[in-house]
């Protein structure tokens, strides 16, 4: 076990130490104490590891993450997981906004709720949120899963692609070229799955699933409205 | 037509309107055809002030030139030297700006790489990310962080030699991108992660942060991510380049890269390009006293990029505070783009050599801004790589003869003061007096 | 482009402490805002006399004899307590439009940072953590305050410039993010008779609010209508006598946080601001909505 005291050490010599490991394959487990909300905790570790950051950060944290498992046992601030490529990163709080932002892989676990543009330009990644999201969530969104056991914002899923997104309660409004989908079997598959890895208390029938109406994919002068 | 009529009456010749010009006429016809705006690539076509309207003063008495081709005027430059462990030395002050995979084949990435290595200098990503092409022939390459992150990825950005936040662009300071499906290939829809064969969407904001202060904490960080090896440009469109030279260097930019207006994109809305942003000529001075004032001047690199053609625009350039150049659409030219050996195809398409900026449509004839593969093996990466060293040869040779002609050991040497203009809105924007006069329009002479 | 912070007490036996908090918040956020800093503080009101914050570059000379001086302009008895550049005037609530004309005329250099029965405005070029200091904010005591630091876009680095800006007795306004639409406003807000000093937009911003008030609508439908009016992108946090309040635009880019207690609301640019809070860790911590009015009163 490796313990580091954002009191004592500074981030970038975490970050060094994180990322000395980059190549190695031996599991390794550490502790982030005094976090503090401070940015860029964690960014960029690309080797299998357990890390626990006791505490809130800031903006950032864990971004470009591979194979990592990490937990922030406080909240997170904007731009969490940024650009993650694959491991798994799990929040005790809330995840501020842009959750995820262009992630290609991985699993972003949100116990929390999470703000504004969750999953913007997701990649890919698979998003879970227990609580409720904010406006504009996965806007342009690409591919990946987007679970939210509470509600939904505004403008869900504006100008998506291909990614797929799954809510149980309310969504105030869908965003441009975003609609609601038939769930089939292998969407409820799907979602056992992943609630049952994520920890959620929420059954598959419950949610709605929504997706791209792809009436924006080519040029279309009767949809310009919507550009 | 005869000059009269039957009753003897002269025929007036047909006037065509100043407003409604043919080119005006023929753009509205095509909007009530399509119902879409034109898109197109390159940057503005409409004449600007620019560098042809400034001219060197060469030594005579009171100045001595240096020999050519003896005496040494040099040429190197240092990028990244405010914060990052590793700078980046280059040969030449003239580097290739940013053009995507996608926008153009692998093949043209390819040659772009072989040609900055043998002329010593680097290459940019665009969006899109790092082929493998670019980086296996490029020895100096900056990997691009662009708001829509297409290709975006870690293992690529260590191995880059400089980052380059993207938050603007000459042509389209503002707005993002816009790559019509014709493009899509197989692998473009691989490596960005979309549905073959649509329109794609580049955002005009990054997803992840807003304003000067969250820039600032971005470039934290990619420093953290690249252990504060690389440096960190920041590139911007001219469109308020004082304040926003300011604000790059708050955000801990190593380096500012700025593009005025006649810099090209792969494609963006026509009336982008030719309505926003400021002339390249008159982005260079405000850059430059932003950088003065916060004694930033040559510890934060200006890289100046838009409508750059010979070693004249380099000099220039230079004089007016740049420590380097980046050239895009002159490196595609070098490497075969709009040649007229193509004329019978551009008429296919309706267009003409020199005209020709549909680069979004994936059917260049040069095979050069294509994914086409008939197409693309018409280029030779070989031959296109030494024909852009051969190019930027020259281009650092003119430079050096006029840095020489004005007594200079070093491109770095030249100075405003070594110029004038030949019209008012060279000399106002340039900030260097009309010819014969001491003079220029902004400063409280008269 | 800058980083904001506030704190309304609940708990009155925090607000000997105000400062102290104010000043540990105000700090964290230097990195959001190096060029300057400032804090709206309110405190010490009451009863028939209100107070003028002014600030003088040239504060030796200025303040010296200001209070019998400015006594004697409009024939009553001022007291005036100097801090650094800042002096606060107490006058009779009655007087103030007299003595505002009056030392327009006897000290014309002079400039007036606000005007309220308890509200006093702190605002200098530098970092946070010196600005603080120099007026020795953390031992200031108060019911609420807010503070911001400042990395200028487009209108320059000077006091002036610095937030918090006041436009209004006992209101004032602090930024986060970029108007669009402020140059038009200005012109609007100055033919409707505001008085708007600089060329920044933020106190524009504070204008707008302020004409609002004036003009018969509540803080909370003030901040309704900026929703509507006001281009662009902004978290405002604004000050009263005795309200705070904070809005978004509806996009919503630039960060904020609030946490409640039973004994305080508090208002950050980021969540580090607030790590020194007393009972922070059981706060209900959350991100105010886009577009959305949120306000407290005592």
């Amino acid at each position: 076990m490796n313990t580091v005291d954002l009191e004592t050490q500074s981030l970038r010599s975490l970050n060094q130490s994180l990322h000395d490991l980059i190549g190695t394959t031996e599991k390794t487990k550490w502790t982030v104490l005094n976090p503090k909300g401070a940015h860029a905790i964690a960014a960029g570790i690309d080797s299998p590891m357990d890390i626990t950051i006791d505490g809130s950060a800031g903006y950032f944290c864990a971004s470009m993450n591979k194979q990592a498992d990490v937990h922030i046992k406080g909240s997170a601030g904007p731009g969490l997981g940024e650009n993650m490529i694959s491991g798994t990163i799990t929040v005790d709080g809330d995840a501020s906004q842009n959750a995820g932002a262009t992630a290609h892989g991985g699993l972003l676990n949100i116990k929390g709720n999470a703000s504004a543009r969750t999953g913007i330009s997701m990649k890919g990644v698979d998003i879970v949120v227990h609580g409720s999201i904010g406006h504009m969530a996965a806007f342009m969104g690409q591919s990946g899963n987007l679970v939210v056991l509470g509600d939904a914002g505004e403008a869900l899923g504006d100008s998506c692609y291909e990614a797929r997104f799954f809510v149980r309660g309310e969504v105030k409004s869908l965003g441009a070229d975003c609609e609601k989908k038939e769930m089939r079997p292998e969407h409820i598959e799907f979602l056992k799955d992943i609630l049952e890895r994520t920890g959620a208390d929420a059954k598959p029938e419950e949610f709605t699933r929504y997706g791209s109406a792809r009436k924006l994919y080519n040029f279309d002068v009767d949809n310009a409205s919507a550009y | 037509m005869k000059d009269y009529d039957s009753k003897g009456i002269p025929h007036t010749t047909p006037r065509q309107s100043a407003t409604y010009t043919l080119d005006a006429n023929s753009d509205i016809r095509r909007a009530a055809a399509t119902g879409i705006y034109d898109i197109r690539g390159g940057g503005a076509k409409r004449k600007v002030p620019s560098f042809d309207d400034l001219l060197f003063l060469g030594a005579s008495i009171s100045r001595y030139a240096l020999e050519g081709y003896r005496e040494k005027c040099d040429t190197n430059v240092v990028l990244g030297t405010r914060f990052a462990k590793n700078p980046i030395e280059i040969d030449i002050p003239i580097t290739i700006a940013g053009m995507s995979f996608g926008a153009l084949s692998g093949a043209a990435k390819e040659a772009l790489g072989r040609g900055a290595n043998a002329a010593g200098t680097s290459t940019t990503t665009g969006d899109g990310g790092m082929t493998p092409e670019e980086r296996g022939h490029s020895s100096k390459l900056v990997y691009q962080v662009l708001p829509s992150r297409y290709g975006m990825n870690p293992d690529d950005l260590r191995k880059a030699d400089a980052i380059e936040i993207v938050v603007g662009q000459g042509a389209k300071p503002g707005g993002g991108g816009m790559l019509l499906g014709q493009k899509i290939s197989d692998r473009v829809a691989q490596m960005r992660n979309l549905p073959k064969g649509i329109d794609q969407r580049s955002s005009c904001r990054h997803p992840d942060w807003t304003g000067p202060d969250d820039l600032e904490i971005k470039v934290l960080e990619i420093r953290e991510l690249t252990d504060w090896k690389v440096p960190i440009y920041i590139k911007i469109a001219g469109t308020r380049p004082y304040f926003d030279t300011k604000l790059a260097v708050k955000a801990g930019a190593d380096v500012i890269v700025l593009d005025g207006m006649q810099g090209g994109t792969a494609a963006t809305q026509d009336v982008f390009i030719e309505h926003v942003g400021l002339p390249t000529l008159s982005c260079i001075r405000p850059a430059v006293r932003a950088l003065q004032e916060m004694d930033m001047h040559r510890k934060v690199q200006l890289i100046v990029s838009g409508g750059i053609r010979s070693g004249a625009d380099v000099a220039k350039a230079m004089a007016l505070g740049a420590d380097a150049v980046a050239i895009g659409t002159a490196a595609l030219i070098a490497l075969g783009d709009n040649d007229p050996k193509w004329e019978a195809e551009y008429n296919k398409l309706g267009t003409t050599a020199g005209a020709y900026d549909d680069w979004h449509e994936g059917l260049d004839p040069a095979g050069i801004t294509t994914q086409d593969p008939e197409l693309m093996s018409r280029f030779d990466p070989v031959e296109g790589g030494r024909r852009l060293r051969n190019y930027l040869k020259v281009l650092t040779l003119e430079a050096q003869t006029l840095a020489r002609a004005c007594g200079k050991n070093h491109l770095h040497n030249l100075e405003p003061e070594d110029m004038v203009a030949l019209t008012m809105e060279a000399a106002a924007m340039a900030q260097v007096p009309l010819a014969g006069t001491d003079w220029y329009p902004g400063k409280d002479k008269f | 482009m800058c980083g904001i912070v506030g704190l309304f007490l609940k708990d009155k036996s925090l607000e000997p402490r105000l400062g102290e908090l104010l000043t540990e918040m105000l700090v964290t956020m230097t990195e959001r805002g190096p060029d300057s800093a400032g804090i709206a503080i309110y405190r010490n009101g009451g009863g028939d006399a209100s107070k003028l914050t002014l600030q003088s570059e040239n504060a030796d000379e200025d303040f010296a004899t200001i209070d019998a001086d400015l006594g004697n302009a409009i024939g009553a008895t001022v007291t005036s307590e100097r801090n650094d550049t800042h002096a606060v005037l107490s006058v009779p609530s009655d007087k103030i439009d007299l003595a505002r004309d009056a030392l327009s005329k006897i000290r014309p250099d002079v400039r007036i940072m606000s005007v309220g029965e308890t509200i006093e405005i702190y605002k200098e070029v530098g970092l946070p953590k010196d600005v603080a200091a120099r007026f020795a904010v953390e031992k200031m005591g108060g019911t609420h305050a807010i503070g911001h630091t400042r990395m200028a876009t487009e209108s320059g680095v000077s006091t002036l410039s610095a937030h918090p800006f006041s436009t209004g007795d006992d209101q004032c306004l602090v930024h986060n993010g970029s108007l669009s639409n402020h140059n038009r406003m200005r012109r609007q807000l100055r033919r409707e008779g505001m008085v708007i000093n600089t060329e920044n937009d933020t106190e524009v911003g504070a204008a707008y609010v302020s004409w609002k008030m004036k003009t018969g609508s509540t803080l909370g439908e003030a901040l309704e209508s900026t929703i509507d009016d006001i281009d662009g992108f902004f978290n405002f946090v604004v000050g009263t006598k005795d309200g705070f309040g904070v809005v978004r635009d509806p996009i919503a880019t630039k960060p904020a946080v609030m946490a409640e207690t039973d004994q305080y609301v508090a208002f950050a640019s980021e969540y580090r601001a607030f790590v020194d809070l007393p009972g922070i860790d059981n706060a209900r911590v959350w991100e105010p909505e886009p577009a959305t009015v949120y306000f407290w009163n005592h």
